[in-house]
């Protein structure tokens, strides 16, 4: 039974050999098709890396809270008008809620600052020390400020690495330097480390963060003390991201007196919101490239069919005589099928080349991430065996029920 | 001894349409093992159908064959494709060697259905091929050979399985006389090494190299009769 397979196999190498450009043109199809396939998901898989890693520079397990926008009744309120969220907010919600393990705020302004004779314009975050560890941003040199920092209001700042770069000369020192907010001169005490993009697609690194009431009290001058851009709360485990949300907006509402039914006046959002929408969109992109993937292997498919038939038709009396000689239905069968299954395993080992070499080639090109899973070439593989005996099936069933007297006989 | 075959009034009806087709009315036959057997008749005579019947590649409408004492009238095809496998060599009149494949491979077919390993099939192949006298010839493929070496490949081909029943329908029909000579020759030389030979002819010189002459008409036997000085073969 293995001399029969294996001589068959060769047999049918050796007819696809005979018929080069014939079988090549076959087998594009199924080239094309699974070529594809590794293309377009290694690309997917890429682009899912990468956002993943983007989301993963916000911090794990982050909840996100932001003052509600008021497009929903129209008329909005002048800034400063209305305080939602405040200092108050953040510290309720993490000595109420257990499952929150810290909470953090900030407060954000767009500020010029000067070191010697440059000067720079960035945002400037004024923060709660906890806010640096929830979100892990980490130091390249020197280190974070203290609750000390905190409550007695020190002049310490901590700068992004953008603001680095424009700020000092390669090689300088920023720690211990002194630069100036809005005329007010700070002690730099730590550098970020970079994060890159974030999500939304803005520079991280492009920040300033001191402490929050060194922000409200000597920079930013706010009229209503505590009131804050937005509070950030993390939860020790992903699992519990929905319940702590729920737990935050019922606390919110109560302790910003909302009836039920009217609209809450801040925003809850997660990373896996965040993410969700991100992943949702490259999801749709792979669902619609391998929707194309497949019509290619299906018309690859009936491309391998239609040549068989036409074989079948070309070797009737060859089958004859096989049938003569004492070959059942199951030897022609089978070798009809494998040579199918050659025609498309062949052509997908091409295809698999050809689509590495696409994401590789894409990655040089475009620039874009990608991902080459050895789950993708093997599915790959899979498909084009299934596509050669799914379409093969017709032809050597055809084939083998031909009867023995009148293919002998047939011109 | 069990005679090779017994033909009990065969029946073969075709339905063409609407129009029924008697190719064989009652046909009864009996070749003993041995025999070099020449069946005759023009063509619609119903000899075609027999030779298929008796290869095993078509079953008779009513009657029964037997075919070395086993009844092979009610078989299904892969039994059938079994029978001819083991006992029947084929002898075309066009050849049928599979192109562009080697008188080696074509030679070693019959085996390749019988699950022999590759070595085996090489060795029965190549020993056949010595026996019709094509030695050194094992990898040339048929588009090289002249029409009698491909009709030896053939040969070849029906006895590497060593069959009890050799089937040859007009073996000559393609050739020159000088091949035919020596095609007739090799089926003669097979007969005298105790294979039961049946050949379908026209020709009535190739007939003459038979023991036994069948004469068919009307999917009946015309005649029956052994050759003259060769007598001693029937019923040996």
């Amino acid at each position: 039974m293995l001399a029969f397979v294996w001589l068959t196999i060769v047999t049918a190498l050796r007819i696809l050999g005979r018929n080069r450009l014939r079988a090549g043109l076959t087998m594009l199809g199924i080239i094309i098709g699974v070529g594809a396939v590794i293309a377009m998901v290694s690309i997917g898989e890429g682009a899912k890396r990468a956002v993943q890693r983007q989301i993963a520079t916000m911090g794990t397990n982050v909840i996100f809270i932001w003052p509600g926008s008021t497009t929903a009744s129209g008329v909005r309120g002048a800034m400063g008008s209305a305080v939602t969220l405040t200092v108050g907010d953040a510290l309720d919600l993490k000595k109420k809620l257990p499952l929150l393990s810290d909470t953090g705020w900030y407060k954000r302004d767009q500020a010029q600052i000067v070191y010697g004779n440059r000067n720079w314009n960035c945002a400037i975050q004024g923060a709660s020390p906890s806010l640096l560890s929830i979100r892990e941003w980490s130091f390249s040199s020197g280190g974070s400020f203290t609750q000390e920092d905190l409550d007695g209001a020190a002049r310490v700042a901590l700068l992004g690495q953008t603001v680095v770069e424009n700020l000092f000369d390669p090689g300088e020192e920023p720690v211990g330097a002194v630069i100036r907010i809005r005329n007010v001169p700070f002690h730099v005490i730590g550098i970020l480390s970079a994060k890159g993009q974030s999500p939304q697609g803005w520079d991280q690194d492009d920040v300033v963060i001191i402490p929050f009431s060194t922000a409200e009290r000597k920079v930013f001058g706010t009229l209503f003390l505590g009131s804050v851009t937005a509070i950030v709360a993390s939860t020790d485990r992903t699992e519990d991201l929905p319940e702590a949300t729920e737990q935050i907006r019922d606390l919110m509402r109560s302790r910003h007196r909302l009836q039920s039914g009217q609209p809450a006046d801040f925003t809850i959002r997660t990373l896996v919101d965040i993410g969700q929408v991100q992943e949702g969109t490259s999801q749709t992109l792979t669902v619609m490239l391998m929707a194309i993937a497949s019509i290619s292997l299906f018309v690859g498919g009936i491309g391998i069919m239609n040549i068989l038939l036409v074989s079948v038709t070309e070797r009737t009396r060859e089958i004859g005589v096989r049938l003569a000689v004492g070959a059942k239905r199951r030897h022609i069968m089978m070798q009809f099928l494998i040579e199918a299954m050659t025609l498309s395993v062949v052509g997908g080992c091409i295809g698999i080349l050809f689509g590495i070499l696409s994401a590789r080639l894409t990655t040089v090109i475009a620039g874009w991430p990608t991902i080459i899973s050895s789950d993708t070439v093997m599915v790959a593989f899979a498909f084009s065996v299934v596509v050669g005996l799914f379409f093969g099936l017709y032809p050597a069933n055809k084939a083998a029920r031909l009867n023995p007297i009148e293919a002998l006989r047939y011109e | 001894m069990t005679p090779l075959i017994v033909c009990e009034d065969i029946w073969k009806v075709y339905r063409l349409g609407d129009v029924e087709v008697q190719a064989l009315r009652g046909l009864n036959l009996t070749i003993q093992q041995g025999e070099f057997v020449a069946i005759m008749g023009s063509s619609g005579s119903g000899k075609s159908t027999l030779m298929n019947i008796l290869g095993c590649l078509d079953q008779p409408t009513r009657g029964q064959y037997r075919l070395n004492g086993q009844e092979v009238g009610h078989l299904r095809p892969d039994q059938l494709a079994e029978i001819r496998n083991r006992q029947i060599g084929f002898v075309f009149q066009s050849f049928n060697l599979i192109p562009r494949t080697s008188a080696l491979e074509n030679a070693q077919l019959p085996l390749f259905y019988r699950g022999l390993s590759l070595k085996e099939q090489r060795a029965l192949a190549s020993a056949a091929l010595q026996r019709v006298g094509l030695s050194g010839r094992e990898h040339h493929a048929p588009t090289q050979l002249s029409g009698g070496q491909q009709q030896r490949v053939a040969i070849a081909r029906a006895l590497v399985t060593a069959p009890s029943l050799l089937l040859a329908d007009e073996p000559t029909g393609n050739l020159d006389t000088q091949s035919s000579q020596e095609i007739m020759g090799i089926l003669g030389g097979l007969n005298r090494d105790g294979i039961t030979v049946i050949l379908v002819t026209h020709d009535v010189d190739i007939a003459a190299y038979a023991s036994r002459e069948i004469v068919i008409k009307d999917g009946r036997i015309l005649s029956d009769r052994v050759a003259e000085g060769r007598s001693h073969i029937v019923g040996a």
